[in-house]
């Protein structure tokens, strides 16, 4: 193997990190936006009811720019591949790769089926038109599964041997899918698609009734708010479940990304739960301790004994404090938004209606913003939690950087890049919202703007 | 055949769609730079743009197809081109992102000033990365690209004479198919000025690219040689002609306005250019390895050879539905809803809230016990779907008993709205 530039890996992490948080959000509409959009034009097709129809195409003009976005992101992605990482993909490629492969035809699904029912809306019959968001909406699921698929295996590998730095024995689809690791990364992954995407669509909606205060939200807005944040509130509970049914695995397959999660250094029987708190000379300290918790959590027995970070030689243990404070920041978030959402539920079950309190609404503002943190946050913890591994013990990631130097400029001309995208989403985004909308048969779209938010 | 050619000759396949189809897309942009002044300029940018809408994202995908199957069955030569062509690679990147970024922008520009500048940037972004992307075909062809990670010259591997030809009749090539659609899709609007003008363009863009063509032969013999010697004196001397005969009958289809015809024979010589190269350099894959060399291992191939196929079974019919509604404007008979078919509150009969509630929240319960209190692999799985069913079923009782309130309280709503 070539020198490397180890003076770059760090940047170079870096820079794989901020490309993947510009990404992931957009992908969390990928999963979720296509199956809300084709539930408001089945409503317009089953009711007749032209707001169904004014909110499906406004949607839809939304998630058009966010796929534009979301094209370019994830094709960076690709490209960092072999512009970040060329020894992790020259050597493994054989192994992982078809999980990709499989991925490019997802993605072909979603961008010719993106494009016939964007571009069909006046051009198809509505059955026609209705049946082709579908495969967006199968796409979105599809290339959640083989994408995961390989960061299961990056954090769990299997299907192949290493001899002499070149892989044998390879076997892609035992590799990719008979892997323990893939379906709660998957499921988690999906259900937080559906908690973003509803938490902050919904959440727009609530900004413009803040906004108003004292004048009745139209019934668009009550319906463009109602529909995303059922779906949020439902899910958000349930994520709660599936968390730990990843972290249960976790405890088992990757016992130095527990511990680092948890801030425990030495190998522990029954050992206690720490809230909050920093972890520094090799314990968590100002950290609220809950006795036995953790082994009770992690293996569903308070004796249980849990590795500690001790168990491995420093070089070889990921920094914890950023693993253990992204975890609770996860944590701690997706916990009031499960609140929040079994509030929401609570009153349309106890009161029929929508809430009506101002701090509700405010809650559902910053519930947004902060799935969005808290979905980072997750990656953090799974992915700084694999350090230093590329391929958990098996590569380091060290050794998969690349030779080549310039990263410091690449990292510098793509922060510059991603603030540009960053203020022309929110420039589209707001002026999307504001620009009428206008439909054959339909007056001109002055009357719609009304009741846009 | 070999088997370890086969995803080479798929990926190759998937570079000519890309050059074909996605090259025609840049294209577009690239006449937005030279769309003209004052209002027939306007009208050329606008063509330009809508003619692509549809489509450019489909057409991309044919890049991430090239990347993935590379990277899956030559995993070593994909490493070291990666590494050691980074720059043009990056620079490609930042090319597609702005390019992108100015087109979802372009949908929430009210203004001609604000539509002109973005323009200006989707075009110069449509003219860069087909360059870069350009360099690095002419740094693999004229064998700068040694095995290893970022082994080739950081700069050299790409500003080369190859590279930079390759780079420039990228750009050239992907202007003249452009200017060769835009002009049947004119035709098909109806608009024969813009047809006009467009023709022009082809014919401009068709004699420069093959000018260059000519021209790139004297660069290839001085700078890659052995490259030239087998272009000229192996199988790929018949693409070559292929090529050139297929450039020539375009540029002669183009002269009598047949527009459609063209576009396939524009397609032929990318076709058969790319095939050309792909002859002249087998089996020589990188510098010091040979394809052979650099195939995965046996498993893989076939795995790969297997999902293309499956792949495009479905691709391609999906592919011909999108170009036909786009071609043709339409897809069967399109009309609006007619009459409501229901209310919303008829949707789901008076007890089904009540009974869907109930079953999500037995489904919930019993994710909660599948999930999180049972051991077992098959257990899990059931206390997932129960948690799914969960969401659906307390979604599908909640949200049109819902909806169907605020009908009855703001019957006309929409209706009232319309009317003003």
């Amino acid at each position: 193997m070539t020198p490397v530039h180890q003076a770059y890996l760090l940047q170079a992490r870096q820079m794989q990190a901020l490309s993947f948080s510009v990404h992931i959000p957009l992908v969390c509409f990928g999963i979720a936006f296509p199956s809300m959009i084709l539930f408001v034009e089945w409503l317009y097709m089953r009711s007749g009811d032209r707001l169904y129809l004014v909110l499906a195409r406004r949607w839809t003009r939304v998630m058009a720019a966010l796929f534009a976005i979301g094209v370019i992101t994830g094709t960076l992605l690709s490209f960092e591949m072999g512009l970040l990482w060329p020894a992790f993909t020259a050597t493994f490629g054989s192994v992982f790769g078809l999980g990709f492969a499989i991925e490019g035809f997802s993605f072909f699904m979603e961008a010719i089926f993106i494009g016939i029912y964007i571009y069909g809306w006046d051009r198809l019959s509505p059955r026609a038109h209705f049946l082709s968001g579908i495969p967006i909406a199968i796409a979105g699921f599809t290339g959640s599964l083989t994408v995961i698929s390989v960061n299961a295996w990056m954090n769990h590998p299997s299907g192949f041997r290493l001899v002499g730095g070149k892989v044998v024995d390879v076997h892609p689809l035992k590799a990719l899918f008979a892997n323990s690791f893939l379906w709660p990364e998957l499921v988690h992954m999906y259900i937080a698609g559906y908690i973003v995407a509803g938490f902050l669509l919904a959440g727009v909606y609530a900004v413009g009734m803040l906004r108003n205060k004292g004048i009745a939200p139209s019934r668009y807005q009550r319906t463009a708010l109602a529909i995303p944040l059922t779906i949020a509130a439902l899910a958000s509970p349930v994520q709660i479940l599936i968390g730990d049914w990843a972290a249960r695995d976790v405890a088992t397959s990757q016992p130095v990304k527990l511990a680092a999660i948890e801030g425990l250094y030495k190998t522990t029987k029954g050992a206690p739960e720490h809230l909050l708190g920093w972890y520094t000379e090799d314990q968590v300290k100002y950290g609220i301790a809950i006795p036995k918790m953790l082994s009770l959590l992690a293996f569903h027995n308070p004796d249980a004994t849990v590795k500690g970070l001790d168990t491995v030689p420093p070089d070889r243990r990921p920094p914890v404090n950023v693993v253990r404070v992204s975890f609770q920041l996860m944590v701690g978030i997706g916990t009031l938004l499960a609140l929040l959402g079994v509030v929401y539920l609570v009153v349309r079950i106890r009161r029929r209606r929508l809430p009506e309190s101002l701090w509700f609404y405010r809650a559902l503002a910053l519930a947004g913003p902060a799935s969005v943190v808290a979905l980072i946050a997750g990656w953090v913890t799974t992915e700084v939690g694999r350090q230093p591994w590329v391929v958990y013990h098996v590569m380091l990631t060290s050794q998969s950087v690349t030779g080549a130097s310039g990263i410091p400029v690449g990292y510098g001309t793509l922060v510059l890049v991603y603030v540009g995208v960053a203020i022309a989403v929110v420039w589209i985004l707001r002026r999307l919202a504001r620009m009428p909308l206008e439909l054959p048969g339909d007056g001109g779209g002055a009357s719609e703007r009304k009741a846009a938010v | 055949m070999h088997l370890y050619e086969l995803p080479l000759v798929f990926v190759l396949i998937g570079l000519v769609f890309y050059v074909v189809l996605a090259g025609a897309d840049f294209g577009a942009g690239f006449w937005q730079l030279f769309a003209g002044r004052g209002d027939a300029g306007v009208r050329v940018r606008e063509h330009a743009h809508e003619s692509i809408s549809p489509v450019w994202e489909a057409n991309h995908v044919w890049l991430i197809f090239v990347l993935t199957v590379s990277w899956t069955a030559y995993p070593r030569a994909f490493g070291a081109i990666a590494s050691t062509l980074s720059v043009p690679l990056f620079i490609a990147a930042i090319g597609i992102i702005l390019r992108g970024a100015a087109y979802a922008l372009r949908a929430g520009s009210s203004s001609a000033r604000e539509r002109r500048s973005i323009d200006t940037v989707f075009a110069l972004s449509s003219i860069l990365t087909p360059f870069a992307l350009g360099t690095i075909v002419g740094g693999i062809a004229s064998r700068r690209v040694p095995v290893g990670n970022a082994a080739g010259h950081l700069f050299s591997s790409w500003l080369n004479p190859t590279s930079i030809l390759v780079g420039v009749l990228a750009v050239a090539s992907s202007a003249y198919l452009a200017a060769v659609f835009l002009a049947a899709d004119a035709v098909r609007a109806d608009d024969a000025d813009l047809q006009a003008r467009f023709r022009a363009r082809a014919l401009a863009a068709g004699l420069l690219t093959g000018a260059l063509s000519l021209a790139g032969l004297a660069v290839l013999h001085s700078d890659a040689h052995p490259l030239y010697q087998r272009l000229l004196h192996s199988d790929a001397v018949g693409a070559m002609v292929v090529s050139a005969l297929a450039g020539l009958a375009t540029l002669e289809l183009v002269r009598r306005a047949r527009f459609e015809t063209a576009r396939y024979t524009a397609a032929i010589a990318v076709t058969a250019i790319v095939a050309g190269w792909a002859l002249a350099q087998n089996p020589i894959l990188l510098r010091g390895l040979t394809v052979r060399q650099a195939a995965a291992p046996h498993d893989t191939l076939v795995l790969v050879v297997v999902a293309v196929l499956a792949g495009a079974v479905i691709l391609f019919p999906s592919l011909a539905l999108l170009f036909r509604l786009v071609l043709a404007g339409r897809l069967g008979h399109a009309q609006t809803v007619r009459a409501p078919a229901a209310p919303l509150g008829a949707l789901l009969s008076a007890s089904a809230p009540g009974l869907l509630a109930r079953v999500a929240g037995a489904c919930l319960l019993a994710g909660f016990g599948f999930l999180t209190l049972a051991e077992a692999g098959w257990a899990h799985a059931i206390g997932v779907l129960a948690l799914l069913a969960f969401i659906v079923c307390g979604f599908l009782a909640d949200v049109p008993s819902l909806l169907s309130e605020m009908g009855r309280e703001d019957p006309g709503g929409e209706a009232r709205r319309s009317v003003q």
